[in-house]
């Protein structure tokens, strides 16, 4: 495995390239303009949308209210009418929204995100100017219609059509769109329509054309005051000029918009995992039972505890991808690339660790929620209070954005893509695995503090090039298709998440450990310990699971021994290293961390 | 109009407040440091709303050590237009009301602004003694404030009512709720704010008359003790022999 220090790895290579510490970026390393930002949408947050975010009759308003404070444009240049922050800041904006409301942050993504992004990407200069400045003043809000009735995670398979009339001037858009956010106050439509019946095309429709309706509000689960209705297209005449990107080239825009999506839905829902937790943590400390506060107990302490070690592992994900996206986006304007094309061009380099955090952190909400709600006991099953809706409200994060099934799958195809393209050598390192398991394991330990979690991680990445490699050899050698396996594309997906996220938690935990005093580093170290413990058992099943599933005879033994050998972090008191971790939370009666 | 706004430095109203053994001095470790809210929510706001009304400029002053420039630029990111730290440390508030006087009257102010009060002394000292060494007028805890010409037209809570005055300016005033609504920084303004000039200026001599012997906190607050309203002389006997009021 490679130890040499290319400032920016390359997207994906974290799995056989290690990281230096000192290149991250940690949250605790916040300028002071990022803290004033922070502590700005906070404002925001606590003052309005706290109160009227879940109110659909509402979004408009916020909406203005976040275009004032320059929220709409932070991600766009000045000459469109932005006010460009990097990406640091631009996930603190997003994590400190995550604190807020779920329906509003489906609101104001799906308008910054999926909405702007294809004009700023692929739009003329003239559309450009045309529409970001009203985008980013909110004067106009967007809404993306992808998906059809008939077409969700399949999206390039749409029925909607697209025909140029016979003056050539306009394209005639029918068809019907569904499950599109914002669509009840929208101003402007990202729509996507087959012309010719086969070319995948995206279009900028404005809402006031003529043959464009509405169905009712959709009666969701959660996000009840996000607005999600049908859109319906008849006989839409939208000008040549309005036409995004190429004829046919419909599935860049799709996809690439999708990936800086997936890393903003992670920044979100690690945001809003940290408001469960100070609502959990405060309800422990109030609520009495048996004459103690419930927060005194083991069962309940593990809850906050492993909460917040999944927090915190999102956490440190989400700024270390933040720093790869700012590093590429430099790297591409030095070599005089548009700001736009930088943005794109960084978010692609990262897709897979985009849709990496976009699972990881979305599911550590569902576990965060799912736990604040039981802390609450009957009170969390009512109405009446606040983990009931948190709680519907999370459950979309798993969905949209690509489902999370998707994702993983995607992550893997991106991965041996990337390997076969040649732009990431797999095979020299997954051949490296092989050959060492025909000789005596190694046991030395790098001479450093955390020289026996920076091996493991080095173990973790090991397991996950054998599992791999040994599926893309069977898949080569003709013994399966991997297209047809979808569960072992999860198993090794899951490797792959416990990899980059252990090892996130690792370099932060580095880096801080030189500012931090004795206690500090005790109670932080021993999140990465129960954070890695843990990964170990499941990085292990889901190798086994995935080689079980299609290897066979001498070459299953001798990868199942790896396993063996590969998952070598001792032993350690999880219990007393958890209440460890829950009692400074307690005491602080908030996410300290 | 040339307005200025005096902000002040406070500790952040979550934060724990202690003292060192001899109570003579506040334990600041870890305590986070914020503009006083009057300065900020009222003071400030109000000032740029003037000057966003009849055009000039908002200069403000902080009388304090470097760790305080973070809260001078977030007055700059809000909307202020430059700024003075004077770089000191204040015994006192006459201290800090000379100091500022000492910049004043270098420079030429319609008026100045500060918050009726800092939320951690509580001293409403300042803005008095400020407008006593100018010779300006002064009117304290202002809730309405609306200018013509060279005339202020003002409203502040009285006892039992509302005092409607007009003064001519130069002046000082304290200003209390209701004056503005705080405002949050926009994005543009927080990037901005390192732009602004930030003028540091050298204290004169100063002799403080004020001793400070010990602070001490609040006794804590003693719980609740229910009584049922049938039990008429349990609660006799707890005011006769408990808390000796009867």
């Amino acid at each position: 495995m490679s130890t040499s220090e290319p400032k920016v790895i390359k997207g994906g290579e974290f799995i056989v390239a290690d990281t230096p510490f000192v290149d991250i970026f940690i949250p605790e390393e916040m300028t002071e303009e990022q803290i004033m930002i922070k502590s700005s949408v906070k404002g925001f947050v606590d003052s309005e949308i706290k109160n009227y975010g879940s109110k659909i009759e509402y979004q408009t308003k916020l909406m203005d209210e976040a275009a004032e404070l320059g929220l709409l444009g932070s991600h766009i240049v000045e000459k469109y009418g932005g006010n460009p922050l990097d990406y640091y800041s631009n996930t603190i904006i997003l994590e400190e929204m995550g604190k807020g409301d779920a329906s509003f942050n489906t609101t104001f993504a799906a308008h910054t995100g999926i909405g702007m992004l294809p004009i700023y990407y692929f739009g003329s200069e003239s559309i450009k100017l045309k529409y970001l400045p009203k985008l980013c003043k909110g004067t106009y809000k967007a809404a993306y219609c992808l998906t059809e009735p008939g077409s969700g995670s399949d999206a390039l398979s749409a029925k909607t059509t697209a025909i140029l009339n016979q003056e050539k001037t306009h394209y005639i858009i029918n068809g019907q769109k569904m499950w599109i956010t914002n669509a009840g106050f929208a101003d402007l439509l990202i729509v996507f329509a087959q012309v010719n019946n086969s070319e995948f095309t995206g279009f900028l429709v404005e809402r006031n054309t003529s043959g464009i309706s509405m169905g009712e509000e959709e009666n969701k689960l959660g996000i009840k005051g996000s607005s999600t209705r049908q859109v319906f297209f008849e006989n839409v005449a939208v000008p040549i000029e309005n036409v995004l990107g190429e004829i046919g080239k419909g599935h860049l825009i799709a996809f690439n918009v999708l990936n800086i999506g997936r890393f903003k839905l992670g920044a979100l829902t690690m945001g809003g995992c940290k408001a469960c937790i100070d609502i959990a943590v405060k309800y422990a400390n109030d609520r009495i039972q048996f004459s103690q506060n419930i927060s005194s107990f083991g069962a309940i302490q593990y809850k906050i505890a492993e909460s917040l070690i999944r927090t915190f592992a999102s956490e440190s994900a989400v700024y270390r991808i933040a720093d790869l996206l700012e590093d590429k986006y430099r790297e591409e304007i030095a070599k005089s690339n548009s700001e736009s094309i930088a943005l794109l061009k960084s978010a692609e380099e990262y897709s897979i660790e985009c849709a990496i955090i976009k699972v990881y952190s979305s599911e550590t909400l569902s576990y965060v929620v799912d736990e604040l709600l039981q802390i609450h006991g009957g009170y969390g099953y009512s109405e009446e209070y606040l983990p009931a809706r948190l709680y519907r409200d999370s459950r979309i994060n798993r969905i949209y954005e690509g489902t999370n099934e998707i994702n993983r799958m995607l992550m893997i195809n991106m991965l041996i893509k990337r390997a076969m393209k040649g732009t990431l050598d797999l095979v020299g390192p997954a051949w490296e695995v092989q050959k060492e398991l025909t000789v005596m394991a190694d046991n030395s330990i790098p001479d450093n503090a955390f020289g026996l979690e920076q091996r493991t991680i080095k173990d973790f990445k090991k397991i996950g090039l054998m599992v791999a490699g040994a599926a893309v050899k069977y898949q080569i050698d003709g013994k399966h298709d991997l297209k047809e396996q979808q569960e072992i594309l999860m198993n090794i997906a899951d490797i792959l998440i416990d990899i980059f996220i252990c090892e996130s938690v690792l370099l932060r935990i580095q880096k801080l450990s030189i500012k931090l005093n004795e206690q500090e580093i005790k109670d932080y170290s021993s999140i990465l310990k129960v954070i890695i413990y843990d990964a170990q058992f499941r990085i292990s099943k889901a190798a086994q699971d995935a080689l079980n599933s299609f290897a066979e005879g001498d070459e299953l033994k001798i990868m199942l021994m790896g396993i063996k050998r590969f998952t070598r972090f001792p032993s350690v008191n999880i219990k007393s290293l958890r209440r460890q971790i829950a009692k400074r939370t307690i005491d602080a009666n908030e996410y300290v961390y | 109009m040339k307005l200025l706004v005096c902000i002040s430095k406070t500790p952040d109203t979550t934060s724990k407040i202690n003292f060192d053994s001899s109570g003579q001095n506040f334990i600041d470790n870890g305590v986070q440091y914020i503009m006083n809210p009057y300065d900020e929510w009222y003071a400030l706001v109000r000032a740029i709303e003037l000057k966003e009304q009849f055009g000039g400029t908002v200069e403000v002053i902080h009388i304090g050590d470097a760790q305080s420039e973070m809260i001078i630029r977030k007055a700059l990111a809000i909307g202020a237009d430059s700024a003075i730290r004077v770089d000191y440390i204040a015994a006192d508030s006459m201290d800090t009301a000379t100091q500022i006087a000492n910049v004043v009257k270098s420079k030429s102010y319609d008026m100045i602004f500060l918050g009726k009060e800092t939320i951690d002394h509580n001293g409403s000292e300042v803005g008095g003694l400020l407008a006593g060494i100018l010779d300006w007028p002064f009117i304290a805890y202002v809730n309405k404030l609306s200018v013509q010409n060279t005339q202020a037209t003002i409203e502040s809570e009285i006892e039992g009512g509302i005092r409607i005055s007009q003064c001519n300016l130069p002046m000082v005033i304290s200003c209390a709720k209701g004056l503005a609504e705080q405002r949050i920084p926009n994005m543009m303004g927080i990037m901005n704010a390192k732009k602004k000039p930030l003028e540091i200026v050298q204290p004169i001599a100063f002799e403080s008359k004020l001793k400070i012997n010990r602070f001490e906190l609040p006794a804590a607050k003693s719980g609740v003790r229910m009584i049922s309203p049938e039990n008429i002389n349990e609660l006799v006997d707890v005011l006769k022999n408990d808390l000796k009021i009867i």
